[in-house]
């Protein structure tokens, strides 16, 4: 079915016209879609749009190299304060200001990963889950990151303020296509990361790290390099939402938060571009949306508001969703451990040797 | 595997406590203890049991699952407000045995339990034929399975003892601060920060760490009070940079 005779084959970006044609139609419902969903639909898709561009980052880091990383919302807190701070205090223009701040998370992603070359498995959970955590206080304490009461994000300007050009994008509905092209560009940027010889590093790194060192890949240099892709990425997505939200405090970064994001890659499937979209629009929806407004979903939400009533609390009920979201964890690894994208290679399956 | 049981054990506490707040204390404690123990062995016999050969990062993301559905649970029921909790011990009666270091009631009842855990502990993984089957299985899972043991029964176990510790632990440091659903992560950074400080795999090396690490938090905390919660972080780093098996552990290194 997907049978290569080349590198070339294998490298090229659309495997088939079909890829290519459903690829152009998804590219059009995207841009379209702001036309015709009523407003918050558009805040939402921004939402998804950031998670995903994390989400992709993220699967370099745990999917495809095999590192686990609990301190993505330090990485994220980083390029959120880091395009701010720039904007407002060195007056850089946007794009220049979240290049600069996803850099800055990266090279935080580089010192993280030095300890990761002497560290495997829930040791180096432990140590990013403290870095994260480390992040939220640093920043929480010191006042010119606006300390504990947050900070309000300046206007989104495109243009260049030394130059007099200003492009200020002010609804969400201007700020969707900003964010769906550095989504496209990452989420490209990340597949041919990974179908080149880093790429392939990261993966020989995963099956086995010492097989890897022996046959020439430069552990030290390669799982660093991973740890500050995934970084930039996360970088990235921060810069992003800070303006997606509009305002936000350190404890927007909290450790639920970076496992919520773990959780994303692994729902998705570890290891591909396509599972960690589809975890993080899942995920998203379900915590923005689904979950959030539990009690307004028909049928349902009457019969969770009466069980609270009964036994629980009818204030706690939004802590439904974080009782959904671990048993999808669990769920998700005892029944389908490569995630979303499993049923999707299985799906596919069926239907391109059906009758068989 | 024992990574991702401290972050649950904390919860247990948080819910069980609520469950019996309305009952006399040492009833609600002693349903607490045995409350745990069940909650350890039974998260261990339905979410970990089921996963078939899972992968380092499926324990993590199963155990993180737990935790927060445990976590969801208890803030349904209590709110995610903080609440008040206290044992029945006066922090406010101090002795002061020698001139100048001034303990209360609850230092020297933290001091006595540990120290019982400790001992209990130590003869446990010593002379017990389960702890000796324990540190078996931690050390080779398939040699152990073929020397006879029943690697799942051991894990039940190991779960249950280290949820009921875990529960202790829990109620000392709620009687010290508040209780809500999350309040076990920072205490969780700092034992882990001891644990690698004195050498994880090895329990006079925890003890002695945790007690290096209780002096130097609160040395560097005395002089910047505005950073306390960041050393732990700090003193993993530095010491898995200058010597990664820890103060007293003996380095092994593990053959391919």
């Amino acid at each position: 079915m997907d049978m290569k005779r080349d590198y070339y084959e294998d490298i090229q970006l659309f495997q088939s016209g079909v890829v290519l044609f459903w690829t152009v139609v998804l590219l059009l419902v995207l841009f379209t879609l702001p036309l015709v969903v009523p407003n918050y639909y558009v805040y939402l898709f921004n939402i998804i749009m950031v998670h995903i561009i994390l989400a992709v980052g993220l699967n370099i880091l745990v999917g495809s190299t095999g590192q686990i990383s609990l301190g993505h919302a330090g990485f994220f807190a980083i390029g959120a304060y880091g395009t701010v701070l720039m904007m407002t205090l060195f007056q850089l223009p946007f794009i220049l200001a979240i290049l600069i701040a996803a850099f800055i998370a990266a090279f935080f992603g580089f010192i993280l990963g030095l300890p990761a070359l002497r560290l495997e498995g829930p040791y180096l959970a432990i140590v990013s889950l403290g870095f994260g955590l480390t992040i939220m206080h640093v920043i929480g304490g010191v006042d010119a990151f606006g300390g504990r009461m947050g900070i309000k994000v300046p206007p989104l300007d495109l243009g260049i303020k030394q130059l007099g050009i200003s492009w200020i994008l002010t609804t969400d509905f201007h700020k969707y296509y900003l964010i769906l092209i550095m989504t496209i560009i990452m989420v490209v940027g990340a597949r041919n990361i990974l179908k080149t010889r880093v790429g392939r590093s990261f993966v020989a790194i995963r099956d086995s790290d010492i097989a890897a060192e022996v046959i020439g890949v430069n552990l030290t240099i390669y799982k660093t390099l991973a740890f500050a892709v995934s970084a930039f990425y996360a970088g990235i997505a921060g810069g992003l939402f800070g303006f997606v939200l509009g305002f936000f405090d350190p404890f927007t970064f909290n450790m639920i938060l970076s496992i919520i994001f773990l959780v994303m890659v692994v729902v998705g499937g570890l290891g591909t571009i396509l599972g960690g979209i589809m975890g993080a629009t899942l995920i998203t929806y379900l915590q923005y949306d689904l979950l959030k407004n539990i009690a307004e979903v028909p049928y349902f939400g009457a019969l969770m508001v009466a069980v609270s009533k009964q036994w629980f609390t009818l204030v706690g009920l939004e802590n439904f969703s974080s009782m959904a979201i671990g048993l999808i964890m669990i769920g998700i690894i005892i029944f389908e451990p490569l995630g979303m994208f499993g049923l999707w290679i299985r799906m596919k399956k069926y239907w391109m040797t059906w009758p068989f | 595997m024992p990574v991702g049981q401290l972050l649950v054990e904390g919860l247990a506490i948080g819910a069980c406590y609520g469950l019996f707040a309305t009952a006399v204390f040492w009833l609600a404690f002693v349903i607490t203890m045995l409350f745990s123990i069940l909650l350890g062995v039974l998260i261990e016999f339905l979410f970990l049991r089921p996963a078939k050969h899972p992968s380092i990062l499926g324990m993590i993301v199963i155990t993180l699952g737990a935790e927060m559905f445990l976590m969801g649970l208890a803030s349904w029921k209590w709110g995610a407000e903080q609440k008040f909790f206290s044992l029945p011990l006066n922090p406010s009666v101090t002795y002061e045995p020698v001139k100048g270091m001034i303990i209360n009631n609850w230092a020297i009842a933290v001091f006595a339990v540990t120290a019982c855990i400790m001992l209990f502990l130590y003869i446990f993984f010593k002379y017990t034929k389960l702890g000796v089957a324990m540190r078996a299985t931690q050390q080779n899972k398939h040699a152990a399975k073929i020397m006879g043991i029943r690697t799942e029964r051991v894990f039940s176990f190991a779960w249950g003892f280290s949820s009921l510790i875990g529960a202790v632990a829990g109620m000392f440091f709620a009687s010290r601060a508040t209780l809500d659903p999350a309040f076990m992560m920072e205490p969780f950074l700092r034992a882990f920060a001891a644990a690698v400080l004195g050498g994880l795999m090895s329990i006079p090396g925890v003890i002695i760490g945790g007690a290096l690490m209780g002096l130097i938090e609160n040395f560097f905390g005395y002089y910047w009070p505005h950073w306390k919660p960041i050393i732990a972080f700090i003193v993993i780093i530095l010491v898995l940079c200058l010597r990664p098996s820890g103060l007293f552990a003996k380095h092994y290194v593990k053959k391919v």
